[in-house]
């Protein structure tokens, strides 16, 4: 499965395309490192354990959009964008979605 | 007595928030600067198309992305800044520091499956820290850089 973010993949042409899939995912972070990234807010700075759950989740995030490129008999995903929203507080949403095309 | 334990405590984080955060904030610029420098060469575009003129072997989703938090220092001082409106420096940092350290992730993928280019490259900024009655406890945010990393064919 070939993603990527162009309207083509690169040296393929696209034999047909298949319509729109995404894929997402609701994560929470975790009570004792939320604890833990509180004490951290105040020196400031990266917050390891979140920008390690959040990549998890947009690995998921991927992976299902790709099950359900699979599923329509794509061999592609084009236009893929991603989108991270706060749904509430701690929680976060993470989304991929695209193009499914079949490229030869 | 109560109220002067509130100010302590207040005027310590105030103090560790001003100190950490600022040597740390000065560390990551340095940090940065030192690897933008090493990936120099890569290029990074947002044209949506990538030139015709090149054959490329191919294309790979790359994605960087950092949760970077604001200091109890920056906090109180944006809270004040609020207060008569205007330009908050310390954000402006805070978020610059957040984009290009995404950008540089991403570009370090890239350059380990030894990609020249990276083209249609998007940026995110999501805050991560409000909940629903729309007040932060301490301001967060998640910074994505994603694009599609082009590695030459062989010989071209």
């Amino acid at each position: 499965m070939e993603l990527t973010t162009l309207e083509a993949v690169p040296g393929k042409t696209i034999t047909r395309h298949l319509g729109l899939v995404q894929g997402s995912t609701v994560r929470s972070k975790h009570a004792g490192k939320d604890f833990l990234a509180g004490l951290k807010n105040f020196v400031g700075g990266e917050l390891k354990s979140y920008t390690a759950l959040l990549n998890e989740s947009r690995a998921e995030a991927v992976e299902r959009m790709v099950a359900q490129a699979k599923a329509v008999g794509a061999n592609a995903v084009v236009n893929v964008r991603f989108s991270t929203s706060n749904i509430a507080a701690g929680a976060a949403e993470v989304m991929a979605y695209g193009t499914a095309v079949v490229v030869s | 007595m109560e109220g002067l334990i509130e100010i302590l405590v207040f005027v310590v984080l105030l103090a560790v928030g001003w100190f950490a955060g600022r040597a740390s904030e000065r560390r990551h610029f340095r940090d940065l600067a030192e690897r933008e420098a090493k990936l120099r060469a890569l290029l990074v575009f947002n044209e949506r198309r990538p030139p015709a003129d090149q054959v490329f072997a191919r294309g790979v989703l790359v994605v960087g992305s950092v949760v970077i938090a604001e200091d109890y220092f920056k906090r109180i001082a944006a809270g004040l800044r609020s207060l008569v409106g205007g330009r908050i420096g310390v954000y402006e940092s805070l978020l610059d520091r957040g984009r290009r350290e995404a950008i540089v992730r991403m570009k370090q993928e890239a350059s380990e499956l030894g990609a020249t280019m990276i083209f249609n490259v998007r940026l995110e900024t999501a805050s991560l820290s409000e909940d629903q009655s729309g007040r932060s406890p301490m301001f967060s945010a998640e910074f994505i850089a994603y694009g599609t990393a082009l590695v030459p064919a062989r010989g071209a």
